[in-house]
């Protein structure tokens, strides 16, 4: 599938970022919003919060459930995508594109992450259970 | 489904509006007399009057008794139907506790009277202080707390004041992803950070996970035993004992103590605090009809700080003790919810220390006749022993256009409240199944067969078709949230 882009990278918690030197574009997969249904609420930090990897950034609230969000690589936010906090349910069109969640500063370079191919392979294991 | 082919109870089902639209000016259920005395503004006699006039609906009593009845025949309730909400044990409530909690010489008792004239209300207190000490085997019981989520917040504090008493700063909590889904939330809300550990395939801490977490800055465990997979953490002793090494604490959430009355005592495998939901495993009302009620049992460790006042016995008689200088203090006006510790009293008087166990035996033996019946069509995604629930998913119906949601719909149409879904958070579209104690083996049919000829015959999309108030829309009602009431004008 072409469905998850090369250039980005993914963790574990169905978040994705895609690096240019030291800015991150941060958004969650295709898969991680099938698993969510109806998304009706999206709570975003404020420009200028600093996160550790793995951290909880903020949560993201559908029908069915609310789950928390983490950074995939450490770092300070400089951009939120109020855009998106405004109609959270356009999340499912593009989320690997124009619908990302945060901007951030990187401090450190990306470890632990998963290619496209590993992701695909990953989320393969986790819908056979 | 025979039982489907009439509607039970009432023949037709009255739309109501909301009393406000229904409201008539000057009606009203109290003739009250002419007005003796001169009138006075209200500006003139307060200092903050309202200026905009009370919008108060105006009906006379016999159009609000009809509002409130006509509106009583849309609900479901545990007198109606199995209610089977895995880690919510809905039981039935017996009308015997009722009765007698409604009484005129309980129920009308006063919070001010010295204790000297509330010595049987007292002896109430005492005794069921005791039985719960006894079903948990631990030393201390508070009955303060208001709630299960209070009462988490309550043994929270209790941990917090420990630490502080031996001069350290903790500020981990532990909690399991089979933990009961409240526990993250009271920990945060008592300042502590939460780590949560993964279980194993099996469904259960293995003490390995706790080892790569447990350090200095661990102020407890908190998880629920059995767990919400309905599983037995087997290895819970070691877990005490390791956490205790580290001086840390283990609160063990009572929610599914209904499993394990009578067969397992938190205290004798180390737990430090648990609550108890006196709704769950006492048989006192759930939910609305409440109000709810959380006490707890500590251990030694935890007794100096227990909320006062505490009970005593001096020269024969109940005193209410104040002076305990570590208590964290009150957390509860007056008592705690006395009205349910009578409710209690009574169903543990009225079953007994082997009445208990049974119940617990009994709900085991519900919770695994419906995995009997169930698990050819349901998938278990961890497929160990369980015990008063069990939790399936849907990855078997994936391929009919089901799934968990869609099934849970469906069953309101057969009359039956559906099961607890998405919940555990650690198995995907979880099926929740508790159907406790209560329930007969024809009512537990009813269940099994109506979901089985859901899956058989899935006519899901609209569902619930069948009832007053049909398929809502939850997306919208999440998105657009209202909770009051808006004028037109």
């Amino acid at each position: 599938m072409s469905q998850y882009p090369k250039e980005l990278q993914y963790t574990k918690e169905h978040e994705w970022i895609r690096v240019d030197g030291t800015a991150g574009i941060v958004g969650i997969t295709a898969f991680a919003i099938e698993q969510l249904g109806d998304v009706v609420h999206l709570d975003l930090p404020k420009v200028g919060a600093k996160f550790k990897a793995g951290e909880s950034f903020g949560t993201i609230e559908s029908t069915k459930t609310v789950s928390d969000l983490y950074m995939p690589v450490a770092g300070t936010v400089a951009e939120v995508n109020t855009a998106l906090t405004n109609a959270p349910e356009d999340i499912t069109q593009d989320p690997h594109g124009k619908n990302w969640l945060v901007k951030v500063t990187l401090e450190g370079a990306p470890s632990n992450l998963m290619t496209a191919d590993q992701y695909q392979k990953y989320i393969a294991e986790a819908s056979s259970h | 489904m025979d039982f489907l082919k009439k509607s039970t109870g009432h023949s037709v089902v009255l739309e109501e509006a909301p009393s406000f639209e229904i409201s008539r000016e000057g009606a009203t259920a109290i003739g009250l007399p002419a007005l003796d005395v001169p009138r006075v503004e209200p500006k003139k006699a307060f200092i903050k009057a309202r200026v905009r006039k009370a919008r108060l609906p105006e009906l006379s009593e016999p159009e609000v008794m009809r509002h409130f009845t006509r509106m009583s025949t849309w609900n479901y309730a545990i007198d109606l139907g199995i209610y089977p909400l895995g880690s919510c044990t809905m039981k039935y409530n017996p009308r015997l506790n009722e009765e007698i909690a409604r009484s005129g010489e309980l129920s009308e008792a006063h919070p001010y009277d010295p204790p000297e004239w509330s010595q049987g209300h007292l002896q109430v207190m005492w005794e069921l202080t005791e039985d719960l000490k006894g079903v948990t085997g631990m030393p201390g019981v508070s009955l303060q707390p208001a709630a299960g989520a209070h009462g988490e917040l309550t043994g929270l504090m209790l941990v917090a004041a420990y630490h502080k008493a031996k001069k350290r700063d903790r500020k981990t909590i532990l909690t399991a992803d089979t933990a009961h889904g409240t526990n993250p939330a009271s920990a945060a809300l008592a300042g502590f950070q939460i780590v949560q550990i993964a279980t194993g395939e099996d469904g259960v801490i293995h003490p390995e996970a706790l080892a790569a977490v447990l350090n200095d800055d661990v102020a407890a465990l908190m998880t629920t035993n059995p767990n919400t997979l309905g599983i037995f953490e087997k290895n819970i002793q070691t877990i005490a004992n390791m956490l205790h090494e580290k001086d840390a604490l283990l609160y063990i959430d009572g929610a599914n103590l209904n499993a394990v009355l009578g067969l397992s005592r938190p205290g004798d495998f180390g737990a430090d605090v648990i609550q108890f939901n006196l709704h769950k495993t006492f048989s006192t009302p759930h939910g609305g009809g409440g109000p709810g009620s959380g006490p707890i049992a500590v251990s030694e460790r935890l007794l100096p700080f227990l909320p006062t006042p505490r009970l005593e016995k001096q020269d024969g008689k109940i005193v209410l003790v104040e002076s305990t200088p570590q208590s964290i203090g009150r957390v509860k006006a007056f008592f705690g919810n006395y009205g349910m510790f009578i409710r209690a009293w009574c169903y543990i008087r009225a079953l007994g220390g082997e009445g208990l166990r049974q119940v617990s035996e009994n709900a085991i033996l519900n919770a695994n006749y419906m995995r009997s019946q169930l698990k050819d069509v349901l998938h278990m995604p961890v497929n160990a022993p369980t015990l008063h629930e069990v939790v399936f998913n849907d990855r078997n119906q994936r391929d009919l256009n089901l799934d968990t949601t869609k099934m849970a719909k469906r069953l309101i149409d057969y009359g039956m409240h559906p099961m607890t879904v998405h919940f555990p958070l650690c198995v995907k579209s979880a099926i929740m199944i508790e159907p406790t104690e209560t329930e007969s083996r024809s009512e537990m049919d009813r269940f099994v067969c109506a979901l089985k000829e859901i899956i058989k015959t899935p006519d899901v999309e609209q569902a619930p078709t069948r009832v007053f108030r049909e398929k809502v829309d939850e997306t919208k009602a999440a998105r657009e949230l209202r909770l009051t009431y808006k004028f037109k004008d």
